[in-house]
C-alpha cells in the first residue's frame, strides 16, 4: 500500500496517538480500566498498521525479530521477577504489600510493575504473530497488485 | 525460609526458566539448564512429598491472598504424589532427550523444543498443586498449548495434523470443563476446591450441579483420552519427536486423570459422584471397553510407536477403572498405576526413542534384528514390555493385583475376565516385537552399521527400566502413599 | 419465570451448540477453528451473564453506589479470551504450516494424502 500517499501520511500521523493511546491504557490500568493486556494489544496495532503500509521489511527494521523475542521473554520475566521479589522480601510469592514499606505503596507498584511485564509480552506477542503470518505468505504488496 | 515457599517454587522454577531459554536461545547450553531445572523441580517435589508426610496438608496463600478469595496451592498426599511422578519422569526425560533433540530437531531451533518442554511441565505441575478451580483451567491450556507445539515439531507432517486434530480436541475438553467449573460458581460464589467441596454438599443437588457436574465429566474424559473420546491420542503420540513422546504419554493424560479424581471426589463428595449420579457404572462401561479396544487395535498397529499409543488407551482404562469402583482398594489400584503406567511407559518409549535415532523408523520391519545391534535398547523394550504385560516383580503386576483385589472385593467377577484378556492381548503387541527384534533376521536392505545408542540415552532408559522393578519389588513409598491418599479422599480414617 | 426468561442463557446455549456444529460439521479446517472461537464465545457470554447484578454497576467505588456488580467473572473470562486467542494464533499457525506441506486445507484431502503416506512408507 505504500504508493498510496494519503495512506502514507494518515499512517505516519496517527503512530504517535496509538502508541500514546496505548501507555495511557497502560499507565492508567493500576486504579481504574485498563491495564496490561489492552495496552499491549493497541500498541502493537500501531506496528501492524505500519506494517500493513511501509510493507513487512520496513517493519521488520522497525521491530526485528530478536528485539521482539527479547521481549516476549523479558515481559514474563518481569512479572516473575516481581514475585519473586515479593518472595525475597519475605512475603508470599506475588504478595506486593512488602515491596515498600507502606502496603498500599506495595501493592501499587506491584501492580505497575506486573502490567508493565504484561503489556510487553502481550504487545510482543501480537506483534510476532502479526509478523510471522504475514511474513510467510506472498508479500503484501504484491497481492495489490 | 525455603521450606515454607516450596509450592511457589515448585511452579516458578519450570515456569521462568521457559522465558530464560528464550533468551539463552543456544542449543547445548539451554538443554544443561533445563536438566537442572527439572532436576531442582523433582528435589522440589521430594521434599513437599516428605513433608506432607510429615505434617499432613500444606496450604500455600498467592499473593498473601486468604482463601477462598485468594489463589491457594494446597498439597495433600493425592497430589503430592502425582508432583512427583510428574517431576521424576520430567526430569529424566530432559536429561534423556539431547541427542535425540539435536537430531529430530535440530541443534538451532533446540532452544525452543526446551522452551515448551519447561512449559508444559510447569502447565503439568501447576494443574497439580493448585487448589483452586479455575486455575486448574488455565494451567491446564499452559501445558496443552506447549504440548501442541511440542507435538507440531515432528519431521512428519503427519505430525502437524496430529498436533491440529489434539488443539481442536483439547480445547472442546477444557471449554468443557470451564463451563462446569462456572457453573459451580454460580451455585456457590467459590472457586477454591476445598470451599467447593462444602458448599456443593450444604446446596445439595440441584440442576445446576448435575449439569455442571455432566460437562466437566465429559471434558475431564476428552483431555483423559478416554475410550471413546481418545481419537485425538494414538497419532498425537506417534508423530511427535520422541521426546516429546515420552514425556506427554507418561504425564499428560495423568494429569487429567487426577484431575478427574479431584473432582469428583473433593468438589462433588464421592456419596454424590458415585452414589446419587452413578458416574461410577458409567466410568466403568467405557473403561473395560478401553481397555479391550484399545489393546485389540494395538495388535494390529504395524507403527510401533502408535501401537504404545493405542496401549496407553487401554492403560488409561485400567486407572479409570480403578477410580470407577470409589472403594479404597480400587482408588488405590487406580492411583498405582497412574505411577507404574508412567513408568512402564516412560521406559517403553524411551526405547522406542533410542530406535529412532540409530534407524530413523519404528515401524515393525525396521525390529528385525535389531537385538543384536542394540542389545541394551531391546533388552530395556523387553523389561518394559514385561512391566506392560504385568509379569510379577514388575510394577505392572503390583497395580493390576490392587485392581483384582478391587474388582473380587466388590464380587465383580466379569472385570476380573476382562482384565486376563486385556493382559493377554498385551503379550501378543508386545511379543510382536519381541519376536522381531530377536528371532528375525535383519531385512535385506536395512543398513548393516547401526550402532548401540549413545550413552547419554541409555543411562536415563535404564534408570526407568530398574525403577519399574525397583517399584515392582519395594512397594513402600507407591502402595502407602496411594493407600493413605484413597483413604484420605474416601474419608476413612482408619 | 415466564418466557424468554433470562435470554442471555438462550444466547449462550444457541452459540455453544452453533460453535460445536462448526466445528465437526465442515471439511475446511479454517472453518473448524472459527467454530472452536464461537464455542469459546458461549462461555464467555455464560461468564459474563453471571456476573451481572440487578440494578449494579460497573465495580468501581464511587459515592452513593450501593450495588456493583460482580467483577470476578469477567477477570476469569479476561483470563479465558487470553487463552482463547493464544488457542486460535496456535491452531491457525498450524493451518499455515499444514497449508504448506500437504498443499490444502481440505480435511478429506489431507485424510487422503495421509492414507496415500502410510501405504507408501
Amino acid at each position: 500500500m505504500s504508493h498510496h500517499l494519503v495512506v502514507r501520511v494518515v499512517a505516519k500521523l496517527l503512530m504517535p496517538f496509538i502508541i500514546l493511546f496505548a501507555l495511557y491504557v497502560q499507565m492508567h490500568g493500576d486504579f481504574g480500566p485498563g491495564g496490561g493486556f489492552q495496552a499491549g494489544v493497541i500498541f502493537a496495532s500501531a506496528f501492524v498498521l505500519y506494517a500493513l503500509v511501509y510493507g513487512m521489511d520496513a517493519a521488520r527494521k522497525v521491530l526485528p525479530d530478536g528485539a521482539l523475542r527479547i521481549g516476549l521473554a523479558l515481559g514474563v520475566l518481569i512479572y516473575g521477577g516481581t514475585g519473586v521479589l515479593g518472595l525475597l522480601l519475605g512475603g508470599n510469592f506475588l504478595d506486593y504489600s512488602v515491596l515498600a514499606h507502606d502496603p498500599v505503596h506495595g501493592q501499587h507498584y506491584g501492580i505497575f510493575a506486573i502490567e508493565f511485564g504484561v503489556g510487553l509480552t502481550v504487545a510482543s506477542a501480537m506483534a510476532t504473530i502479526f509478523f510471522h503470518f504475514a511474513g510467510r505468505g506472498a508479500n503484501l504488496d504484491e497481492m495489490e497488485e | 525460609m525455603i521450606s515454607t515457599h516450596l509450592p511457589a517454587l515448585q511452579i516458578i522454577l519450570p515456569l521462568l526458566a521457559a522465558p530464560l531459554c528464550v533468551i539463552l536461545r543456544n542449543g547445548t547450553l539451554t538443554y544443561w539448564f533445563a536438566v537442572v531445572v527439572a532436576w531442582l523441580a523433582f528435589a522440589v517435589s521430594a521434599l513437599l512429598l516428605q513433608e506432607v508426610n510429615a505434617i499432613g496438608v500444606i496450604a500455600y496463600k498467592l499473593g498473601g491472598w486468604a482463601p477462598p478469595w485468594g489463589i491457594e496451592y494446597r498439597i495433600d498426599l493425592l497430589n503430592a504424589y502425582v508432583l512427583l511422578i510428574v517431576s521424576a519422569i520430567g526430569a529424566l526425560t530432559v536429561s534423556y532427550a539431547k541427542p535425540s533433540v539435536d537430531q529430530e530437531i535440530g541443534g538451532d531451533r533446540g532452544y525452543l523444543f526446551y522452551t515448551a518442554f519447561l512449559l508444559c511441565l510447569a502447565g503439568l505441575l501447576g494443574v497439580t498443586i493448585t487448589g483452586d478451580a479455575f486455575n486448574i483451567f488455565v494451567f491446564l491450556e499452559i501445558s496443552s498449548l506447549s504440548s501442541y507445539a511440542l507435538i507440531a515439531m515432528g519431521r512428519d507432517r503427519r505430525a502437524l495434523i496430529a498436533s491440529y486434530r489434539y488443539l481442536v480436541f483439547g480445547t472442546i475438553g477444557a471449554t468443557f470443563f470451564l463451563i462446569g467449573v462456572g457453573l459451580l460458581y454460580q451455585m456457590t460464589g467459590t472457586l477454591n476446591i476445598a470451599d467447593l467441596g462444602e458448599r456443593v454438599a450444604a446446596v445439595g443437588p440441584n440442576r445446576t450441579i448435575t449439569v455442571a457436574f455432566g460437562f466437566m465429566a465429559v471434558g475431564l474424559a476428552v483431555k483423559a483420552a478416554l475410550f471413546p473420546v481418545h481419537a485425538w491420542l494414538p497419532n498425537a503420540y506417534a508423530y511427535a519427536p520422541s521426546v516429546a513422546t515420552i514425556f506427554l504419554a507418561a504425564t499428560a493424560t495423568k494429569v487429567s486423570i487426577y484431575v478427574l479424581i479431584r473432582t469428583y471426589f473433593t468438589i462433588f463428595h464421592h456419596d454424590f459422584s458415585f452414589g446419587v449420579m452413578a458416574l461410577g457404572d458409567i466410568f466403568m462401561v467405557f473403561a473395560v471397553l478401553a481397555m479391550l479396544a484399545g489393546s485389540a487395535i494395538a495388535i494390529f498397529q504395524t507403527d510401533i510407536k502408535r501401537m504404545l499409543a493405542y496401549s496407553s488407551v487401554a492403560q488409561i482404562g485400567y486407572m479409570v477403572l480403578g477410580v470407577s469402583m470409589a472403594t479404597v482398594l480400587g482408588l488405590t489400584g487406580g492411583m498405582l498405576h497412574l505411577f507404574n503406567h508412567a513408568l512402564i511407559k516412560g521406559a517403553l518409549f524411551m526405547a522406542m526413542g533410542c530406535v529412532f535415532y540409530r534407524t530413523g523408523s519404528v515401524s515393525i520391519e525396521s525390529m528385525r534384528g535389531l537385538a543384536a545391534r542394540m542389545p541394551w535398547t531391546m533388552a530395556a523394550f523387553v523389561a518394559g514390555g514385561m512391566s506392560l504385560i504385568g509379569v510379577p516383580l514388575t510394577v505392572g503386576f503390583v497395580s493390576k493385583w490392587y485392581l483384582l483385589l478391587a474388582a473380587m472385593e466388590q464380587n465383580l467377577w466379569w472385570i476380573l475376565v476382562f482384565l486376563i484378556i486385556a493382559s493377554l492381548m498385551a503379550i501378543i503387541y508386545v511379543w510382536r516385537v519381541v519376536e522381531a527384534a530377536y528371532f528375525m533376521p535383519s531385512s535385506a536392505g536395512a543398513p548393516t552399521d547401526i550402532q548401540e545408542a549413545p550413552m547419554a540415552m541409555l543411562v536415563p532408559m535404564w534408570v526407568m527400566v530398574l525403577a519399574n522393578f525397583y517399584f515392582g519389588i519395594d512397594t513402600k513409598l507407591s502402595v502407602g502413599v496411594a493407600t493413605r491418599a484413597a483413604k484420605f479422599l474416601l474419608g476413612d480414617a482408619s | 419465570m415466564e418466557w424468554p426468561g433470562l435470554y442471555n442463557y438462550w444466547i449462550a446455549i444457541f452459540l455453544m451448540v452453533t460453535g460445536l456444529y462448526l466445528v465437526m460439521a465442515p471439511q475446511n479446517l479454517v472453518k473448524k477453528i472459527v467454530g472452536l472461537n464461537v464455542f469459546q464465545a458461549s462461555v464467555f457470554v455464560l461468564y459474563i451473564t453471571m456476573g451481572k447484578v440487578t440494578g449494579g454497576t460497573a465495580p468501581i467505588i464511587a459515592e452513593g453506589i450501593e450495588v456493583y456488580s460482580n467483577p470476578l467473572p469477567h477477570v476469569l473470562i479476561l483470563t479465558a479470551i487470553v487463552v482463547g486467542v493464544a488457542t486460535t494464533a496456535v491452531g491457525l499457525a498450524l493451518v499455515v504450516r499444514i497449508n504448506e506441506s500437504f498443499g490444502t486445507i481440505e480435511e478429506d484431502e489431507i485424510r487422503e494424502l495421509e492414507e496415500a503416506q502410510e501405504d507408501a512408507s
